[in-house]
């Protein structure tokens, strides 16, 4: 038996919920008293227990996204007081637990809001527009077969970490949740950017960058205003140096697509 | 991949056009400095200045082509944004940006509209207290206009104000033009911030002491 902790004294939380039947149908804030908490209680097992009490009553739970509640599925997506995951540095909504908070707050709690992200019901939204990114654009192009032999392809270890922290996106959207233009310039960055530092990716760099660009713009993603608070809000740290990495692809690839040839000013050219 | 339409395009079409225009900053802060070297001084300058002829004319109507460029695409971008963008939280919390950043759209009028008017003061030479005349050695007499302008309070205080927003503008705009041409990196960024910062102020301190001294009675004839 572990010793008692201020952990373990209950309190209460008012919280402020966006509820919304339907993607059309108007959305309004609703209050409801979560009774009972403790500090172990993560945030999804707060609305858990508020949940069941909803339930208990006859009322409709509040729908919200979750998934593996350990911190890397990247299913989790509310935000809370006004920043999505709840503002702790590097944590998901479902690593975020209830010993940041103190009995009697209030709690605001509003769906990721973007253009690309319709709300589909209370706090869910329809994230698809990550996935048609990386359906644009996210993958390499190769042949299938054995596995290939370990340093085939020799790749340093600068390059492979880059890579890698790149590759570090979970693709939950808080970047997008957190951009005041509903941009998804840092989770299209960090996906140019790891194939770009990656010989397999390498080749089809120009096509890649000019694929994802058109995505983000058919999708209803805003522009980049270098504001960074994307990078503030991401649960995995993702820097703004990919969004950066992300524009040299472009420039680089403006320059090299018709080898000196005559670069299309506006579409249709 | 299209310069023009494309997201990324058109934000580089603002930096670059940004860039020229940090670098006119400077060499316009450069040039008004010599009326710390009294009537001599600026009036010589101006006088050299005009004395380029065709490339003076060159020189504007690449500046103008520069700021029209800059306007049109931060205003086609900034709606672009308003548009992905419609429903606004009823809480949200700023964790980085700052008050520069979240204003550039604003400060950038509000720098058009200085830009107008400063042309229409010391170039065109249209506005009421602008007073025209030629020194002893028959040169246009840039800094008597400069000088009574000057002596004006709230043309000072117009000054000052432009300059702030200035300030504003460029502490976000110069490390902003690093990030969108693709120069920046994690160890960079806080160097391109610096200089950002430093520039800015620079330019604040130094546009605004021309006015400000003149007012005080500092800088005298």
């Amino acid at each position: 038996m572990s010793a008692h902790t201020s952990d373990d004294k209950t309190m209460s939380v008012k919280l402020i919920v966006w509820r919304q039947k339907g993607p059309n149908e108007p959305g309004r804030f609703e209050t409801h008293l979560a009774k009972g908490i403790t500090g172990h209680h993560s945030f999804l097992e707060m609305l858990d227990v508020v949940n069941e009490d909803l339930i208990k009553q006859g009322k409709d739970p509040i729908a919200f996204d979750h998934d593996c509640r350990e911190g890397i599925c990247g299913t989790c997506s509310t935000v809370v007081n006004g920043v999505p995951h709840g503002g702790q540095e590097r944590t998901t909504l479902c690593q975020l637990h209830m010993r940041k908070f103190k009995d009697g707050d209030a709690i605001y709690l509003e769906p990721w809001r973007a253009r690309a992200f319709p709300i589909i019901r209370d706090l869910v939204v329809d994230r698809g527009a990550l996935d048609t990114l990386i359906q644009a654009a996210g993958y390499v192009s190769c042949h299938t077969g054995g596995v290939p032999d370990a340093n085939a392809i020799p790749i340093s270890k600068p390059d492979s970490d880059y890579a890698m922290d790149a590759a570090e996106c979970i693709g939950c959207g808080a970047c997008v949740a957190a951009c005041p233009n509903g941009a998804a310039m840092l989770f299209a960055g960090a996906k140019v950017a790891q194939f770009a530092a990656l010989p397999q990716g390498q080749v089809e760099a120009p096509e890649r960058v000019a694929a994802m660009i058109n995505a983000m713009k058919e999708c209803g993603f805003g522009n980049c205003t270098n504001h960074y608070e994307c990078q503030a809000a991401c649960p995995k740290g993702i820097d703004v140096k990919f969004i950066a990495r992300l524009n040299r692809e472009f420039h680089k690839a403006l320059f090299k697509a018709k080898a000196g040839a005559f670069i299309p000013l506006v579409e249709g050219e | 991949m299209r310069l023009l339409s494309d997201s990324i395009g058109r934000k580089a079409v603002v930096a670059v056009t940004g860039l020229f225009m940090v670098l006119f900053v400077v060499v316009h802060l450069l040039g008004n400095s010599t009326i710390f070297a009294g009537p001599d001084g600026i009036n010589a300058y101006a006088e050299k200045l005009h004395g380029l002829g065709p490339f003076v004319w060159a020189f504007r109507a690449f500046m103008g082509v520069m700021l029209c460029l800059h306007v049109i695409f931060a205003i086609l971008l900034t709606l672009e944004n308003r548009a992905a963008n419609p429903e606004k939280y009823a809480v949200k919390k700023m964790l980085k940006t700052t008050f520069a950043g979240e204003t550039m759209i604003w400060t950038g009028l509000l720098l058009l509209a200085f830009i107008v008017y400063h042309l229409l003061q010391f170039t065109v030479r249209v506005t009421p207290d602008i007073v025209l005349g030629n020194d002893a050695k028959n040169r246009v007499d840039v800094f008597t206009m400069v000088f009574t302008s000057f002596r004006i309070t709230p043309i000072v205080l117009v000054y000052v104000a432009a300059m702030i927003t200035l300030f504003l503008h460029l502490s976000h705009g110069i490390q902003s033009i690093f990030q969108t041409i693709g120069l920046n990196n994690d160890k960079t960024m806080p160097q391109f911030g610096a200089l950002g910062k430093v520039l800015s102020a620079l330019f604040l301190v130094g546009y605004s002491a021309i006015p400000v001294l003149i007012l005080a009675g500092i800088l005298a004839k």
